[in-house]
């Protein structure tokens, strides 16, 4: 070490004082403090208008207030969120959901300006108090135990001064005046386990990579997150990216790493943005470049942009484009520990993976195995999507049960619907039904059960979901990633999404059912990489835990969903159609809806796209749109005459 | 109408090859003559023209030193990359797992119908193009739409003639000041 731990730790010390110093500066000067989420899904629900009209309103109301940035709290349902932080009213921070323009402007006027907190918009305090009622009283905060997620949406991730305030970059500080065995030990006996989705042993993992002797090795960061309905890697990056990047410079200093590079999907410009600035940040604070802290430890890092490709999240894949070529699997051994990208010894790992490294490090291995399960510690972050009440990312314990995250955490299916589904894992992963409710989260139980961790994706379905359209669905993103180096995977998924597509129009046939469960046994066999040997799991998982849907289709032609819209049909109840309501009339983008003699509407078939806009449209009272299937059900009405001479004319 | 007649329309004109050409050297000179570069002058050369036109992927190649053949080879491979000129207005629609249970099948079907093309292709005034993307990570907000950059969340097909009436007035203003300057 260039300098003794003494000094690394002395240097760390004063650095952290100045920037406390510098915060509380500007903190103790009574400011209001306003934190609007600024992440990629609170941007989509609005939060550049809330930040502006915020900014607007505070000027014209002639107060003074801070408005910060910040990233995502997981509460995506209920974005875009703000928390005000208003020091002289006595008030804890305060958490207001969905603030669109017109509730900003109004809690800025009234609680800024005449420190009213405007109580029925306010969603919680962020810390326990006697006046305002927490966030953690709502299971939705309650249950959840977060470690990576811990400052995600509090702390502004364009400033790393927030970062050192709380303790950040103390773990790296400890890193460096420690053996780099001593961390690998550390890391091992915390049992972290990868958490891109395969689970493998994050400390044998550098341990491989210390024991490559080589001059130069590389760390990379896998963020290239293609699953549809995962976004848990973008939320890190764009809510904390000092965490990560803290992570990966202690992996570095473990296996021995000078370069460090950060693929992230081109998908997500923000979190590009944010972690390009996060590593200047670094660079400037002294935590990144050469000779980190004065110490002999020196490491260059870079972000390298993926192209879309879903495959590239396959380490030799990823490893092949960062060298200019297509993104194919390549044959391993020798795996990117011994040779990766260019030809050097190369760790990957996820961004959830080193962005639980910090904490470990600072809070030992011990501390790590006390959450979690045995051979599952620590916690695991979900992205749950799909027909649930409170939809958005969820730190919890692993071990706690599908039905407790489903149901308690997030409230439930939406609409009064029916639990059907769970989809885990994204595309390679699997379809539970509510037999496993009970099964408890963690990397070993769900691949018994057919699923698997995979990134963290997790799509829950209701009644209104057809689960071979769902199969469907996921061959078809996977037949269209398949790169096509092995044949099983190119030929072999377009042949089963081939049959899907016959089934799902009704045009399936009783072998099918066979053919089905054969090819996909064989593709599993006969591909190289994880996307082939995963990529049949949507089809057979649907077919084991709701063989009834196929056997519905194929035989009945008929969707028990109504989802196929091959086999279903909309249709307007005479009895209950209101006359001279014209609401459904508006809303058909292909105007199939006309009006019957009796001056009652119906649908033209020929015409009707199924949309399912008239059903939607059809004021609650009426109720009188109806979905059948097969579409025979619906009875057919001719178009009057007249209407037909007037459409011509 | 057929796909063919559009391609017709995205033809690259010499002219347009020619601005490309004259602005190449200096992206060029942001990066050094190696084959990791590869992708990164990629995403830098559409970045800026919006696509990959023949004459930028021959000077690509020649650039690296590697065939042009390749070139296209790696270029073609990823989905990010486009061979056509994009119209003025890009619409993305996410086909995710979220937006897919939300029904964003018929929100694209719903751009399809109105333009005229379908997806992948341009409108042949080159005012809109219309493209799927796998997942743009706002799942709680699905069904989800991109257009020009801007994520809009919980779309519907109502939303879609709001949008385009939006930009037929915009467009509108455009070109009376265009005429209002002429004259």
């Amino acid at each position: 070490m260039g300098e003794g731990r003494k000094d690394i730790e002395d240097r760390y010390k004063a650095l952290k004082n100045k920037v406390q110093e510098e915060l509380e500066k500007e903190k103790g000067d009574g400011i209001p403090t306003i934190r609007v989420t600024m992440s990629t899904c609170a941007r989509a629900a609005g939060a550049e208008e809330t930040q502006k009209v915020i900014e607007d309103t505070v000027a014209s109301l002639d107060v003074t207030a801070r408005v910060i940035p910040v990233g995502c709290l997981g509460h995506c349902y209920a974005e875009p969120l703000i928390i005000v932080e208003h020091p002289q009213t006595g008030f804890p921070p305060i958490c207001y959901h969905s603030v669109n323009a017109g509730k900003a402007r109004l809690i800025v006027q009234s609680y800024i300006k005449d420190a009213d907190p405007a109580f029925e918009y306010v969603m919680g305090a962020m810390e326990d108090n006697e006046l305002i009622p927490p966030v953690t009283t709502f299971p939705r905060f309650g249950f959840e135990e977060r470690i990576v997620m811990a400052h995600c949406g509090r702390i502004n991730p364009w400033d790393i001064r927030e970062y050192i305030a709380l303790g950040g970059y103390s773990a790296l500080v400890k890193a460096l005046t420690l053996e780099p065995e001593v961390i690998i030990d550390e890391v091992e006996r915390s049992g972290l386990r990868g958490r891109g989705g395969a689970g493998f042993p994050a400390g044998r993992k550098w341990r491989l990579g210390r024991t490559q002797k080589a001059d130069r090795k590389v760390v990379i960061c896998n963020a290239d997150e293609g699953d549809p309905g995962a976004y848990m890697d973008r939320t890190i990056i764009e809510s904390n990216p000092h965490q990560l990047l803290e992570g990966i410079a202690i992996c570095a200093y473990a296996v021995g790493a000078d370069t460090a590079i950060i693929y992230v999907r081109a998908e997500y410009p923000l979190a590009v943005k944010t972690i390009g600035h996060a590593i200047k940040e670094a660079e400037t604070y002294g935590f990144l470049g050469n000779n980190i802290l004065g110490s002999d430890f020196s490491l260059s890092v870079r972000i390298f942009q993926g192209s879309g490709a879903f495959v590239c999240g396959e380490e030799t894949a990823l490893i092949q484009s960062i060298e200019g070529r297509r993104g194919m699997p390549q044959h391993r051994p020798p795996y990117p520990v011994e040779r990766g990208v260019w030809g050097r010894p190369t760790i990957v790992n996820n961004v959830k993976t080193l962005s639980y490294v910090p904490s470990i490090i600072n809070q030992g291995a011990d501390w790590f195995r006390s959450i979690g399960t045995e051979k599952s510690p620590g916690t695991a972050i979900f992205s749950i999507v799909g027909n649930v009440k409170h939809p958005g990312l969820v730190e919890i314990a692993m071990g706690t049960t599908l039905r407790t995250l489903i149901f308690d955490i997030c409230g439930g299916i939406a609409n009064k619907k029916a639990f059907k589904a769970v989809q885990i894992g994204g595309p390679s992963g699997g379809c539970l039904s509510d037999a496993f409710l009970d099964t408890p989260i963690d990397f070993d139980s769900l691949t018994q059960a057919g699923a698997m961790m995979g990134s963290g994706g997790m799509v829950v379905m209701d009644e209104d979901s057809c689960m071979v359209d769902v199969a469907r669905y996921f061959l078809d993103f996977t037949q269209k990633e398949s790169c096509g180096k092995c044949t099983f995977c190119r030929i072999g998924t377009k042949h089963l999404l081939d049959i899907l597509d016959r089934i799902t129009k009704g045009e399936g046939q009783e072998e099918d059912l066979t053919i089905l469960e054969n090819l996909a046994r064989d593709i599993k066999q006969g591909s190289l990489c994880g996307l082939g040997k995963t990529a049949p799991n949507p089809v057979i998982t649907s077919l084991r835990y709701f063989f009834d849907e196929y056997v519905a289709h194929v035989r009945e032609k008929r969707c028990p969903a109504l989802k196929c819209r091959s086999l279903t049909a909309y249709y307007i109840d005479l009895d209950k159609c209101a006359r001279g309501c014209e609401a459904c009339v508006g809303s058909c983008p292909v105007e199939a809806i006309f009006t019957t003699k009796g001056r009652k509407k119906a649908i033209d078939q020929s015409k009707c796209v199924k949309c399912g806009e008239c059903m939607t449209a059809c004021p609650k009272e009426y109720d009188a749109v109806r979905k059948v299937s097969p579409p025979s059900l619906a009875p057919i009405i001719e178009r009057p005459h007249e209407e037909k001479v007037k459409e011509g004319a | 109408m057929e796909a063919g007649k559009h391609n017709a329309n995205q033809l690259v004109t010499e002219e347009e090859e020619r601005a490309i050409a004259e602005k190449l050297p200096a992206i060029f000179r942001e990066f050094s003559q190696e084959r990791t570069n590869l992708l990164p002058i990629l995403q830098r050369i559409q970045e800026t023209f919006k696509f990959l036109s023949p004459g930028a992927m021959r000077a690509v190649a020649n650039y690296i030193g590697i065939s042009t053949s390749e070139v296209y080879g790696v270029a073609t491979f990823y989905n990010q990359f486009r061979f056509h000129p994009p119209g003025r207005h890009e619409i993305k629609v996410c086909m995710g797992t979220a937006c897919h249970v939300k029904g964003g099948d018929i929100i694209l079907e719903n751009f399809e119908r109105k333009l005229g093309i379908k997806e992948g292709e341009t409108t042949p005034d080159r005012e809109y193009s219309i493209e799927r993307v796998a997942c743009v990570g706002c799942c709680a907000l699905a069904p989800v739409a991109v257009v020009d950059d801007k994520v809009i969340g919980y779309m519907q097909p109502s939303k879609v003639e709001g949008l385009f009436l939006q930009f037929e007035i915009q467009r509108k203003i455009r070109e009376g000041q265009i005429k209002a300057e002429a004259s």
